[in-house]
């Protein structure tokens, strides 16, 4: 393989493999604070984007994302607010159920919403030709786009749970909810947090991702599968591991494609989450012995 | 054995069957019946998933894979010509045993095929195959893994059917002949066949209901109730909770599979929308509304939700109709629709009512 | 021959000694009582024998064979059956359906014959109810039959989970805490029961805090501390022994 090839798949790895950990990230803000594993995290990437696009149409490019960014955010607190907070200590069917059925209406509103049609935001420097040389390589400008906000996302996020008082409560939250509770940490507004910056990093990422992957009423269920396998992967609730394995999973998928059809594309990542769980279900980096103390 | 207090409930479902049946014909709407009939396949899914969740307590996401490999491995089989191929060995002794049989397509070319109740039992086959290689390693995993894991399967079995050639990718199959079951007796859809269909699918559903509830109230039953409840317990008991867990599996597998070839084989085809997560979630939705673990629960609440479906009732809201349904039975009635606080005091009142 | 025979028998979780070096035998048709303040292991001790979790270190040996590589169901299908210390009764299932779970050794019918209800299942079935009526019969709690277990009081689940761990015909039975958040009344029952299980032919392993029951009906006490073997002895014995009332009133004795 040429190095110009090899450059090409990388990138296509590294650019699906970051929105693949921003998903994985989502899940894991939630479920450390929760102990749920949200199904609709596709919906809110879906969300983000068709909510920019929209708006697109009535102001600038950065507007739209950051309103929509906000919408979506807002959405998924509502989603908290209204399903979830009042339920008294739910089961984890329960909660898979619930979830499942939210992610099916965000759908069929979107669906009712934009239709069928696939759509997409315009890319952010040039147009779909312009690139740039790397190696050789043509990368088009919204791929270091995506790199480079996903990498603020990350960087930032990790410095939030770091030094901010709210971030150090949610995590106070996520290692021992009744302790936290007891401290006076008031955890049902940190709940309702953790679903709106969910949602909300969802959306970044469905923004910066819309010009190259496109956006349609439907993408949500791939990228939450993908999103869960690379939560596996990195081991449940942890958060840097997952950029590793998105990462991984991304570069992993990108290259399948010299020795698997693409229409298979999507069998590969999830025999990898089917081998993972059977064989490591407390991902390549975490230890089993944390991974027995959470009780399923 | 008698007509105990148990059968009471057979009884009146198969007075309601027939009931049903000369109704359409008096009245002149038969057209039902052709609902009523996938309604009753459908069903058949149901009632085995009803056994895996309700009573050994797991989680399937994806039995709409098993239905499909039922669907599609019959499918495939009596419709891909083997001509070409007649003079392999292996197919010339399929031939010699009666396992194929040779005919003629719209055009007139001959063609061979595997006959229907060869390719029956080779899908009830291979889904046993499959559901074993897979319930034996996803079984170990409880609450959300058990979910992403089963859920995986099933779109790894839609990918397939969506991907594969000898499958139809995206259009699926069609053109699948009749499946003589007994002299007389053919899944088609035939116009002609409408009320012999309706009877056999009926019956189906009901020799699937009868073993099931033998099973639920027999040795085995109870020791999957107790997996459900402890398995530590259960353990202790001496009952090998991973062997009961992966019998389960299997059983509600072919019960899936089983579906799968029969309805295959009255609609003339399969497509790969019958393998989706939508429909493996609809499944769990009605078991979850019908109560978890109460058979008949899941059997009215299939019967009645999938012939409304099929009746196109719900319009283009249908899964928007499912998806509420999920999460306002999830919200309010976790315990299923006859456990509503205001129905439980009917159901109290006139005793306790069990499976 | 013993019937029980456990040599240096350790298990460990994490850093914490939960049964340290333990040995101990248990000869056939006696009852063996098992004490120790709270968290000296005796609990991790009978997970252990019924192979509930996997030991560090040692052996177990039941009826001769060894079991300490046996899965818990294995082990129970040897003749070993036990309560727990909190009670786990199957919920959504009557009192009797609970003992019928307990007569799953004792009867054969698989997937298919239960589905088909072949005959033989069906007198299977019968005799299975019939046996476990007689166990509620025993533990004096017939009137609970068809009552949904976990609607019961306290003292008939207990006695629920009793009779459903000798439903199983087992020549062991280990007993966890049975007295525990029963009542005087409740508890010289219990003692009754006991004595009455024993001269069944069954062998019993008691852990009991009720030091009252223990003297009573014990052959033999094991006294564990800190997950190590304190002392072995018979009851009157036990009751002089030094190190033991120093574990159990402290050094107050001496003041
Ligand atoms: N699964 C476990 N994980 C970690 N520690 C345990 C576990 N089970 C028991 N322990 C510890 O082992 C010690 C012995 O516990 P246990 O056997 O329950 O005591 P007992 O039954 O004598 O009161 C205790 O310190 C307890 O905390
Ligand atoms: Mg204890």
């Amino acid at each position: 393989m040429s190095l110009q090839l090899f450059t090409q798949y990388l990138f296509s790895g590294i650019t699906y493999g970051i929105l693949y950990a921003i998903v994985a990230i989502g899940f894991n803000i939630i479920y450390n604070t929760t102990g749920i594993i949200n199904f609709a995290q596709g919906e809110f990437v879906m969300l983000g984007g068709m909510c920019a696009i929209s708006l697109h149409e009535y102001m600038p490019l950065p507007a739209a994302i950051l309103l929509a960014v906000i919408i979506t955010g807002i959405i998924g607190g509502l989603i908290e607010i209204i399903f979830i907070r009042w339920l008294d200590s739910p089961s984890v069917l329960r909660m898979i159920i619930i979830t499942i059925g939210l992610s099916i209406l965000i759908r069929e509103a979107a669906l009712f919403v934009w239709g069928e049609s696939v759509r997409s935001l315009p890319y952010f420097n040039g147009d779909a030709v312009t690139s740039v040389q790397i190696f050789g390589a043509n990368i088009s400008p919204q791929v270091l786009w995506v790199i480079g906000v996903c990498s603020v996302i990350v960087v930032g996020l990790s410095l939030f749970f770091q030094f901010t008082y709210a971030g150090r409560e949610m995590r106070a939250c996520a290692a021992n909810r009744t302790a936290a509770t007891l401290c006076g940490i008031n955890t049902r507004s940190k709940i309702t947090w953790s679903f709106m910056l969910s949602a909300g990093i969802g959306a970044v990422a469905g923004c910066v991702m819309s010009p190259i992957t496109y956006t349609q009423y439907d993408i949500g269920p791939g990228l939450a599968i993908k999103g869960f396998t690379v939560v596996i992967l990195g081991g449940l609730g942890n958060s840097m591991a997952a950029v590793a394995a998105g990462l991984l999973l991304g570069i992993v998928e990108s290259f399948s494609i010299i020795v698997v059809p693409m229409a298979y594309q999507e069998v590969i990542s999830i025999a990898i989450l089917l081998i993972v769980l059977f064989v490591r279900p407390h991902g390549l980096f975490g230890s089993s012995e944390t991974a027995c103390l959470q009780d399923f | 054995m008698g007509i105990s207090k148990r059968n009471i409930p057979v009884l009146l479902l198969i007075a309601l069957v027939v009931i049903v049946q000369l109704i359409t014909a008096g009245t002149d709407t038969s057209f039902y019946l052709t609902q009523l009939t996938m309604t009753a396949y459908y069903s058949l899914v149901i009632i085995g998933l009803c056994l895996l969740m309700g009573y050994a307590g797991q989680l399937s996401l994806g039995h709409a894979g098993f239905f499909a490999i039922g669907g599609y491995v019959s499918a495939a089989l009596t419709t891909h010509n083997l001509i070409g191929l007649r003079h392999n060995q292996l197919i010339e002794l399929l031939n010699k045993t009666g396992l194929l049989s040779m005919g003629q397509d719209i055009y007139g070319e001959k063609i061979l095929t595997v006959i229907p109740w060869a390719a029956c039992l080779a899908a009830i086959l291979v889904t046993i195959i499959i559901a074993f290689a897979i319930g034996k390693p996803v079984l170990k995993l409880k609450g959300h893994y058990l979910a992403m894991a089963t859920l995986g399967f099933g779109i790894i079995i839609f990918r397939f059917a969506m991907a594969t050639e000898y499958f139809g990718e995206a259009d699926g199959i069609s053109g699948v002949p009749p499946f003589h079951l007994l002299p007389g007796l053919t899944v088609s859809g035939d116009f002609g066949a409408r009320i012999s269909n309706y009877y056999i699918a009926w019956g189906l559903v009901l020799l699937g209901m009868i073993l099931s509830l033998n099973l639920v109230n027999s040795r085995v039953g109870r020791a999957l109730r107790a997996i459900h409840g402890s398995e530590e317990a259960a353990a202790a008991m001496g009952i090998n909770a991973s062997r009961f867990k992966l019998y389960t599996f299997v059983i509600s597998a072919v019960f899936a599979a089983l579906a799968g070839v029969m309805l295959t084989h009255y609609n003339g085809g399969i497509g790969p929308s019958e393998a989706s997560v939508m429909k493996s979630v609809r499944y769990v939705a009605i078991i979850a509304i019908g109560g978890m673990s109460s058979l008949w629960g899941a059997l009215c609440m299939g019967v009645i939700l999938n012939f409304m479906s099929l009746r196109g009732m719900f319009g283009s809201y249908d899964g928007a109709v499912f998806g509420a349904i999920l999460v306002a039975m999830m919200l309010f009635a976790p315990d299923g629709i006859l456990r509503l606080p205001l129905l439980k005091k009917l159901w109290r009142k006139n005793g306790p009512a069990r499976n | 021959m013993a019937l029980l025979e456990i040599k240096n028998l350790s298990r460990s979780f994490g850093g914490l000694q939960a049964v340290s070096d333990i040995s101990f035998s248990l000869v056939e048709g006696m009852i063996k009582a098992v004490i120790g303040p709270n968290g000296a292991g005796k609990t991790t001790l009978f997970n252990l024998i019924c192979g509930n979790i996997p030991l560090s270190a040692g052996t177990i040996r039941f009826q001769g064979q060894h079991i300490e590589r046996l899965k818990s169901h294995q082990i129970a299908a040897l003749g070993m059956s036990r309560t727990f210390q909190n009670i786990k009764i199957f919920p959504g299932m009557t009192a009797l359906e609970n003992v019928m779970v307990g007569c799953h050794t004792r009867s054969r019918a698989g997937f298919i014959a239960a589905m088909l209800r072949l005959p033989q299942t069906f007198r299977e079935e019968r005799e299975i109810r019939r046996r476990s009526l007689e166990l509620l019969e025993l533990v004096e709690i017939p009137q609970t039959a068809d009552c949904e277990a976990a609607s019961l009081s306290f003292g008939q689940q207990r006695a629920v989970e009793l009779a459903r761990a000798l439903a199983a015909g087992p020549s062991l039975l280990l007993l966890d805490e049975p007295a525990a958040g029963l009542n005087i009344y409740e508890t010289a029952e219990l003692a009754r029961l006991i004595t009455k299980i024993k001269e069944l032919g069954v062998t019993i392993l008691l852990v009991e805090h009720d030091m009252s029951l223990v003297m009573d009906i014990s052959d033999e006490i094991v006294v564990l501390d800190f997950g190590r073997k304190l002392a072995e002895d018979i009851p009157a014995r036990i009751q002089q022994n030094r190190a033991v009332i120093q574990v159990y009133l402290g050094d107050d004795e001496d003041a």
